[in-house]
């Protein structure tokens, strides 16, 4: 189970508007009718780049044309906010997004995405701002996020990002999936359990 | 200095410190349902693994579940979602509560209702609003389906622990006041972000006298407010509720358990990160305007204007908001017109939303035009529901008296909001689509509200609706 350790991703970025993007928007659960994660990709953001009422295509970034091979999302404040659905960081890597830089990330949406290793960054907003502002000049800027140092580079622009140190370990060591972990600690477990009152 | 139990929870079931820092945290209570686990036994498949205890894992569908006949899945996705839990459950040896079984229901009603629910335990389950097991002094993770995965293979999951917030509200709510804006006006206060990184201890004597449904109220909302876990001190009217359900001790082992159950709660010297304090007189009647569970007013004011909003961020979440919502702005909220309105989910889908809810529709008519379906949050409750005759009242009343299940609050079965309908609601989301239609608009409230718009048509301060309210003071 061992997985190679993520420690920068790059590629070019599509600017995502709004605030709070919850994850119903990532993948509206009419598309959660499903018994696994393959094929999620087409329904990423589904309803925000076609009209629900006439089903063509909107002006949504992910729509644009110079967007079409972003594999890195930028975004505002509380992005993945909502349901615990795992569907919806599935459905971006299944996109083909490999990394988020956001102004911050819902708790549940943080803690799945990085066991998936996508991992998720987060700036001030002025940075953001910055960094939307760039890529929406030139759809052919490539981004950079560097776990080792903490930082976006995109051209001449550079500021330092944050990621919590559990999650940053995570990827840089290869662990982000920590099941072979968790199975290693059998006989712990095992303890746990039986300091328990109410397990038999 | 003394501990929360919120500490003592997750001392008692730290399995030990893993190498990235987060905590090996042992889960004694797994619950799952059909959306969220078929692709965790998918992957234990591949990696050739048992489910480790498969006694602590407890399932049952609720979201695709139709409400008007259960056993006829709306479409072949949905019937391979139930068929693959079924033979999941099966072939790994997990309890599951299928619809035959007369104990379906949303999960969050189940766990409670089969006493599988108690205090000092942690319960995680692939779906956000189980902070709602919480109401019993257990801390309950809403988690992904890796996290799933997780369990069903160690009992165990990685996590990073919160710090504590004791949100204190005191006093008596007044009538026509639920438990319901009581959680609606924290997360007003606090903002839906304003608990990231928070478990929420609910306290203070307005909980103390609130029933375990009240305090379940609170709780599933708490993911609303950002918090990932909220939960309430165990107390009499916690073990009063647990005693004699399935899975509760019985004999001596019943007294072991609240002994140790008592344990659990926080030390009066406990340390918290943060103490807010309410007062629950100053708790009104609230209802959302907006699309996100933050936005929200009493039921005596204004539609949010963003011409007089002076922080332009705000300004933008307002403009976007009510462009979605289609909804004037500056205006009452109070008189907006309704298409649905519906009483259910996991928030306000239990025995004591459809009583309370039943008294003041008596003799009460829907008004023309006006969908209103009422869904009971499980096939207890339905049963229990029938047998007082609400079931009679509900549908006298012109609501649709429907089966067990999630309904509405999410689109994955067939009831759904069509078009830019308008729902009076008592479930916990009002995300942009959230029940059915991609342009479908969600007003929040709790089921004594939504009644009072079923019979006006419209958004309604239900202490005008219904003469009777006054009189009738819950909690
Ligand atoms: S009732 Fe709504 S919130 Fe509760 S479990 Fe079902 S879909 Fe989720």
């Amino acid at each position: 189970m061992a997985i190679a350790p993520i420690t920068q991703i790059s590629g070019t970025a599509v600017p995502i508007p709004g605030a709070d993007i919850d994850t119903d928007r990532i993948i509206p659960a009419r598309f959660m009718k499903c018994v696994t994660f393959d094929g999620l990709g087409e329904f990423a953001f589904y309803d925000v780049r076609f009209d629900p009422v006439t089903g063509e295509k909107t002006d949504h970034p992910l729509n644009d044309e110079r967007f079409k091979d972003a594999s890195i999302l930028v975004a505002g404040i509380n992005f993945g906010c909502g349901s615990s659905r795992e569907h919806a960081p599935q459905s971006l890597t299944k996109y083909g997004f490999t990394g988020i830089v956001a102004e911050s990330f819902a708790e549940i949406f943080y803690g799945n995405s990085t066991t998936l290793g996508l991992p998720c960054v987060s700036a001030p907003k002025a940075d953001i701002d910055a960094l939307k502002a760039a890529t929406a000049a030139d759809a052919t800027l490539e981004v950079k996020i560097d776990i080792e140092a903490l930082t976006v580079t995109a051209g001449d622009l550079s500021f330092a990002v944050e990621m919590p140190a559990p999650a940053r370990h995570a990827l840089l060591s290869g662990k982000y999936d920590p099941i072979a972990e968790l199975i290693g600690n059998k006989d712990k477990i095992e303890a746990t359990a039986a300091g328990l009152a109410y397990i038999e | 200095m003394g501990k929360t139990l919120y500490q003592k929870v997750w001392d008692a079931h730290t399995v030990g410190t893993l190498s990235d820092g987060r905590t090996q945290l042992f889960i004694g209570t797994h619950l799952i349902h059909e959306v969220t686990s078929p692709q965790a036994f998918g992957m234990l498949r591949e990696l050739g693994l048992p489910v480790k205890y498969p006694k602590r894992t407890f399932a049952t569908i609720d979201h695709i579940v139709p409400t008007i006949n259960q056993n006829q899945p709306a479409d072949p996705l949905a019937a391979e979602m139930i068929e693959a839990i079924r033979k999941n459950c099966d072939d790994f040896d997990v309890t599951y509560f299928d619809l035959k079984s007369g104990k379906q229901g949303i999960v969050h009603v189940v766990g409670p209702e089969q006493g599988i629910t108690q205090p000092g335990s942690t319960i995680a389950c692939g779906d956000s609003h189980t902070a709602t097991h919480g109401a019993f002094g257990a801390i309950a993770f809403g988690i992904g389906t890796t996290q799933v995965r997780d369990v069903l293979a160690t009992q165990t999951m990685a996590m990073e622990s919160l710090k504590v917030r004791r949100i204190e509200v005191n006093g008596k709510l007044r009538p026509g006041v639920y438990a319901k804006d009581v959680t609606l006006h924290i997360i007003r206060m606090l903002g839906a972000k304003g608990g990231i990184g928070y478990a929420y201890e609910y306290a203070g004597d307005t909980f103390d006298h609130f029933s375990m449904e009240e305090r379940m109220t609170v709780c599933n909302m708490a993911i609303e407010g950002g918090a990932r876990c909220g939960y309430v001190n165990p107390d009499e009217t916690t073990f009063e509720f647990l005693k004699g359900r399935p899975y509760s001790p019985t004999g001596a082992e019943w007294d072991e358990a609240v002994t140790r159950w008592k344990s659990f709660a926080s030390d009066s010297d406990a340390e918290f990160d943060d103490i807010i304090t309410i007062n629950a007189e100053d708790v009104e009647p609230s209802v959302t305007w907006g699309i996100s569970p933050d936005h929200g007013i009493t039921i005596g004011e204004n539609i949010p204007d963003p011409a007089t909003t002076p922080d332009p961020e705000e300004r933008a979440v307002i403009e976007e908001a009510l462009a979605y919502m289609k909804l004037p702005a500056g205006t009452p909220i109070k008189g907006i017109p309704i298409d649905v309105a519906f009483i259910g989910s996991c928030t306000n889908g239990r025995l004591s939303d459809f009583r309370e809810t039943a008294k003041y529709l008596k003799g009460k008519k829907v008004a023309a035009g006006i969908t209103a379906i009422a869904v009971p949050g499980s096939q207890i409750t339905a049963i229990q529901c029938e047998q007082e005759g609400l079931d009679k009242i509900f549908e006298e009343a012109g609501f649709e008296w429907r089966a067990a299940g999630c309904s509405m609050c999410l689109a994955m079965n067939p009831d759904k909001l069509i078009g830019d309908q308008i729902c009076a609601s008592s479930s916990n989301r009002n995300f942009k689509g959230r029940q059915g239609s991609p342009i479908g608009r969600t007003i929040l409230m709790s089921p004594v509200m939504v009644a009072a718009a079923a019979v006006e048509g419209k958004i309604a301060d239900a202490r005008e609706t219904f003469e009777n309210l006054g009189t009738s003071a819950v909690a």
